[in-house]
C-alpha cells in the first residue's frame, strides 16, 4: 500500500530560473496489490511523484507512506530493498552478467550462494528466459525486450511487496512492448505486487493499470479506469488527452 | 558476486605489497651498510668537483684507515643540490668556492672582489648560521680567466691583462656568449682595463679553442682552472686589477662531522695551497683528454704529495669495486655495448624499483583521495589545483626540495616522483567515477545499494579502465623523471645519462637513455595490454 498525503515538491530555482511546482498538493492511495498508471506529459510530475516513494527525492511537504509507516522516518536502504525500480533501458550494470545483475541485492543481503543461483533461475523462467542461454551473458549482448525482462527479474529478487517502474517499456518496439505487457499481466496472475507505473503511453496505462492517474502540472487532473476516462472525462482536458492518444491506445490494447 | 574484478584488485595489491617489501629490506641493507662510522663526500656534477671530491676521500681514508669507512656521492647536480644535502647532513663534505658561496649559498647580490675579504666573510657566515666549517684553502681559484694565443702573447710580451690593454688593440677577440653579457664579464673588464680591442665577437666557448689555435681569434675568456688550457697553445693573462671574483677552492665540512673526528680536520688541512690552477688544469685534463679515472688521477696527485699515508691500501682496494666508465670510451662499439651490458641491467633494475614504487605508493593514495573528491566536491577544485602545481614544478627543483627532508638517495627521488604520480592517477579516478553513466547509478541508487557497496560493486568497475589510464600515464612519465633521480644519488638509467654528459660523452648518454626510453615505451605497452585486461565490460 502506498498513500500520498498532500504531497508538494518544488524544485529551487537555479541562476535567473525561478523556482518551479513539481507536484502540487497531491493525495493518492495505491491499495494492497494494484496497479496504478500515472500518465501525462513530460513535465507533468509523475516521475517525480514516484521517485519520492523511495526517497530518491524528498517531498517539500506533506508524507509519503509505504505499508503504513511515513518512508522519511523507515531506513532508506531497508526501505529500497523492499520495493523493486525498474527504469527505461533497465539500467543494467554492463560489468556484471545477467545472474549476477538479478543476484546482486541478494548477494548483498549475505545469501548463500546457493540460495541465490536457485533465485536467479526462478526469476529468468518467471520473466520466460532460459536460464542456461542468457545467465552468463553480460546484458548488453541481449536484445532490448530481454534486457527490460533481466531488469523486472532483478526489481523481483527479493520479493518486495512493491514495484516502482518509470517507463519502463518506454525504448521497446510495439510488438516487443506487447509481449512485455503480457509477461506483467502474467506475473502479477501469479503474485500482486503494488505498483506504481509512470508511462506517457496512454495504451500501456490502459493495458497494465487497475486505475489510471492523469497528470498535468503536478496535480492530479482525473483519478479512475480506462471505462472513467474515455466516457466520464471530468474536463476538456481529459478528453482532448484521450481523443489525442486514442489511436494509439486502441492499437496497443490487447484486451480490445 | 563480483569476484572476478575483486580477484584482480587483490592480484594488484599484492603485487604492490611486495614492492613496498622489497624496497623495506634494501632500505634496512643499506641502514645495516651504515652501522660503522661513515664519512660522506659529494661532489657536483663536473669533472673538478669530481677529482676534488676523490682527492678529499681518498685523503680522509688515508688517516682515518679502519676507524671509517668514507662514502662516495659523486654527481649531485649543482650548488644547491650538494649544500642541502650536506646541511641535511646526507653527505659530510665537499669542495666549494669562496665566490659560489657568496653569491649562491648566502644569496648576496653585490659581487665579491677582495680574495682575502671574501673567504673570511664566507667562513664566518657559514659557521653562524649553518654550522660547517670552511676549512684551509686548497690553492687555486677558478675564476674566469683571460686566455691570449701564445705566439702573440710572445710577440707583444703580455702576461698582465693590462699588458692587452696598453698594446693588444689590434687583437680579434671571441668571447662566449654568456661571458659577453654579465656585468662581471666582458662589459666590466673593459671599463676596469679601458681594453678597446679591434674585434669583440660572440662563439660558442666550445669552439674559442679551435678559433684561438686557427688563428682566426687571438683573445677570449676561460676557466682558470679549464684543463683545456693544457692542451693548446694559450698564455693566460694575470688579472692585476683583481678584476674577476674570487672562486678559492675549500673544503667544507659538517661541524658536527668535525666534532666526530677530531683528525680529520688537520688531514684536511695538509692540502692546503697544494693545488695551483695549473695543476688543477693538468687533473682536469688527465680526466677530460686523457681518458683517465677521476680516482686514479686523485690517487697519483695525493702519492706525489705524499699524502697517501698507510691507507692507500685500503682505498685502493675500495677503487676495483667501483664502476669506471672514463677507460671506456676509446673501446669499439661492439665491446662498449658488451661491457655496459651488466650494469645496464643493474640500473635497469633500480631504475623500475624506484618508478615502481613511486607508482605503487601513489595508486595506493590517490585512488582514495580521487575517490574522496567525488564524495566531497568542494574539495575536489583546491585539491585538483595543488596536484597540477606540484606538477609545473621543475623536476630537478623538486628533487631538490626533498633532500631537506629525505636526504640524498633512493627515498628522495621517490617521494618526488610520488607527487609527480599523483595528479594523472586522482584527476583519472575522479573523471572516472564521475563518467559513470546516470542511469546506472540511479539504479544502484534506486535499487538500495549503500554508498560504499556502489562505490565498490558499480562505480569502482566502471572506472576501472580510465583509472588505469591514469596509472600507465604516471608510470611512463616516472619513467623519464627518473633518469634525473641520479643527480641526487639514487642511481637509475641516468647514471651513465648524466656521467656522459659531463664527459661528454654520446654513447654513455645513450647507453642510458636509451634503455630509459625503451622502458617507457615496453611499459606503456605493457600497461595498455593489463588496462584491457581489467575492463570489466571486456
Amino acid at each position: 500500500m502506498i498513500r500520498f498525503e498532500q504531497v508538494r515538491k518544488v524544485f529551487p530555482g537555479v541562476d535567473d530560473r525561478p523556482a518551479t511546482v513539481a507536484v502540487d498538493s497531491v493525495d493518492l492511495r495505491v491499495a494492497q496489490g494494484e496497479t496504478l498508471a500515472l500518465i501525462g506529459t513530460s513535465g507533468s510530475g509523475k516521475t517525480t511523484l514516484l521517485r519520492m516513494v523511495n526517497r530518491l527525492i524528498d517531498p517539500s511537504a506533506g508524507r509519503i507512506v509505504v505499508d503504513d509507516s511515513d518512508v522519511a522516518a523507515q531506513d532508506v536502504i531497508a526501505l529500497r530493498r523492499r520495493i523493486g525500480y525498474v527504469i527505461q533501458r533497465g539500467g543494467l550494470f554492463p560489468h556484471l552478467d545477467v545472474a549476477q545483475n538479478i543476484g546482486l541485492l541478494c548477494t548483498l543481503e549475505g545469501w548463500p550462494r546457493r540460495r541465490i543461483a536457485e533465485r536467479v533461475e526462478m526469476l529468468l523462467k518467471a520473466v520466460q528466459l532460459d536460464p542456461s542461454a542468457v545467465a552468463g551473458r553480460r546484458p548488453q549482448t541481449l536484445s532490448g525486450g530481454q534486457q527490460q525482462r533481466v531488469a523486472v527479474a532483478r526489481a523481483l529478487a527479493l520479493d518486495p511487496p512493491v514495484l516502482l517502474m518509470d517507463e519502463p517499456f518506454g525504448a521497446l518496439d510495439p510488438i516487443t512492448r506487447a509481449k512485455l505487457h503480457d509477461l506483467m499481466r502474467d506475473l502479477r496472475h501469479a503474485s500482486a505486487k503494488t505498483t506504481l507505473l509512470v508511462t506517457h503511453d496512454l495504451a500501456e496505462a490502459f493495458a497494465l493499470g487497475d486505475r489510471v492517474a492523469l497528470i498535468d502540472r503536478g496535480r492530479i487532473v482525473q483519478l479512475g479506469t480506462e471505462d472513467d476516462l474515455r466516457r466520464r472525462p471530468v474536463n476538456d482536458f481529459v478528453a482532448a488527452f484521450v481523443a489525442r492518444h486514442a489511436g494509439a491506445a486502441n492499437q496497443g490494447n490487447h484486451r480490445g | 558476486m563480483a569476484e572476478p574484478i575483486r580477484a584482480r584488485f587483490l592480484a594488484l595489491l599484492l603485487t604492490a605489497a611486495a614492492a613496498v617489501a622489497a624496497v623495506m629490506l634494501q632500505a634496512g641493507a643499506l641502514a645495516a651498510q651504515d652501522a660503522p662510522a661513515t664519512i660522506v663526500v659529494g661532489s657536483k656534477s663536473f669533472t673538478e668537483s669530481r677529482v676534488l671530491g676523490e682527492i678529499l676521500a681518498q685523503r680522509i681514508e688515508a688517516v682515518g684507515g679502519a676507524r671509517v669507512a668514507v662514502e662516495r656521492r659523486a654527481n649531485l647536480g649543482g650548488t644547491m643540490i650538494v649544500f642541502r644535502a650536506l646541511e641535511a647532513g646526507d653527505i659530510d663534505l665537499y669542495a666549494e668556492y669562496s665566490g659560489t658561496a657568496w653569491a649562491t649559498i648566502l644569496g648576496e647580490t653585490a659581487p665579491a672582489r677582495d680574495p682575502l675579504r671574501t673567504y673570511l666573510e664566507v667562513q664566518r657566515r657559514l659557521a653562524a648560521q649553518h654550522d660547517l666549517a670552511w676549512r684551509l684553502p686548497l690553492g687555486f681559484s677558478n675564476t674566469y680567466a683571460i686566455a691570449v694565443r701564445e705566439a702573440v702573447a710572445a710577440r707583444l710580451n703580455l702576461t698582465r691583462i693590462s699588458d692587452l690593454a696598453a698594446r693588444g688593440g689590434d687583437l680579434r677577440s671571441g668571447w662566449s656568449h654568456e661571458f659577453l653579457e654579465r656585468e662581471d664579464g666582458y662589459p666590466g673588464l673593459a671599463a676596469a682595463y679601458g681594453l678597446d680591442l679591434a674585434e669583440v665577437r660572440g662563439m660558442e666557448h666550445g669552439l674559442a679553442y679551435e678559433a684561438l689555435r686557427s688563428g682566426r681569434i687571438d683573445v677570449t675568456d676561460a676557466y682558470s682552472t679549464d684543463g683545456k688550457l693544457q692542451r693548446f697553445p694559450v698564455r693566460v693573462l694575470e688579472d692585476d686589477r683583481g678584476f674577476f671574483p674570487p672562486y678559492d677552492c675549500a673544503p667544507v665540512v659538517r661541524q658536527a662531522t668535525l666534532d666526530a673526528h677530531p683528525w680529520l680536520g688537520p688531514a684536511l688541512d695538509a692540502l692546503a695551497y697544494r693545488l695551483s690552477a695549473t695543476r688543477m688544469q693538468q687533473l682536469n685534463d688527465a680526466v677530460e683528454s686523457g681518458g683517465r679515472s677521476a680516482r686514479d688521477v686523485a690517487r697519483d696527485f695525493l702519492a706525489a704529495e705524499g699524502l697517501l699515508g698507510d691507507g692507500a691500501a685500503d682505498g685502493r682496494a675500495r677503487e676495483a669495486t667501483a664502476g669506471d666508465s672514463d677507460r671506456r670510451r676509446d673501446a669499439p662499439l661492439l665491446a662498449f655495448a658488451r661491457s655496459r651490458l651488466a650494469p645496464t641491467l643493474g640500473l635497469t633494475a633500480q631504475h623500475l624499483l624506484l618508478t615502481g614504487v613511486a607508482v605503487v605508493l601513489a595508486v595506493l593514495v590517490a585512488v582514495p583521495l580521487g575517490v574522496l573528491l567525488t564524495r566531497r566536491r568542494a574539495l575536489a577544485g583546491p585539491v585538483l589545483q595543488f596536484a597540477g602545481v606540484l606538477q609545473t614544478v621543475p623536476s630537478l627543483a623538486l628533487l631538490a626540495f626533498m633532500i631537506p627532508v629525505l636526504g640524498l638517495g633512493a627515498p628522495a627521488a621517490i617521494a618526488a616522483l610520488f607527487l609527480y604520480a599523483l595528479l594523472p592517477i586522482v584527476r583519472n579516478t575522479t573523471t572516472g567515477i564521475d563518467g559513470v553513466d546516470p542511469a546506472l547509478r540511479d539504479a544502484a541508487i534506486g535499487m538500495g545499494l549503500r554508498d560504499r557497496e556502489r562505490l565498490m560493486r558499480v562505480e569502482l568497475p566502471l572506472a576501472l579502465p580510465t583509472i588505469m589510464a591514469g596509472i600507465r600515464t604516471a608510470t611512463v612519465i616516472s619513467i623519464g623523471v627518473a633518469t634525473l633521480a641520479a643527480f641526487i644519488g639514487a642511481g637509475g638509467l641516468g647514471d651513465p645519462i648524466v656521467t656522459g654528459l659531463q664527459l661528454n660523452d654520446t654513447r654513455l648518454i645513450l647507453s642510458g637513455a636509451l634503455p630509459a626510453a625503451l622502458l617507457a615505451i615496453v611499459a606503456d605497452a605493457l600497461l595498455g595490454r593489463l588496462e584491457a585486461w581489467l575492463d570489466p565490460q571486456r
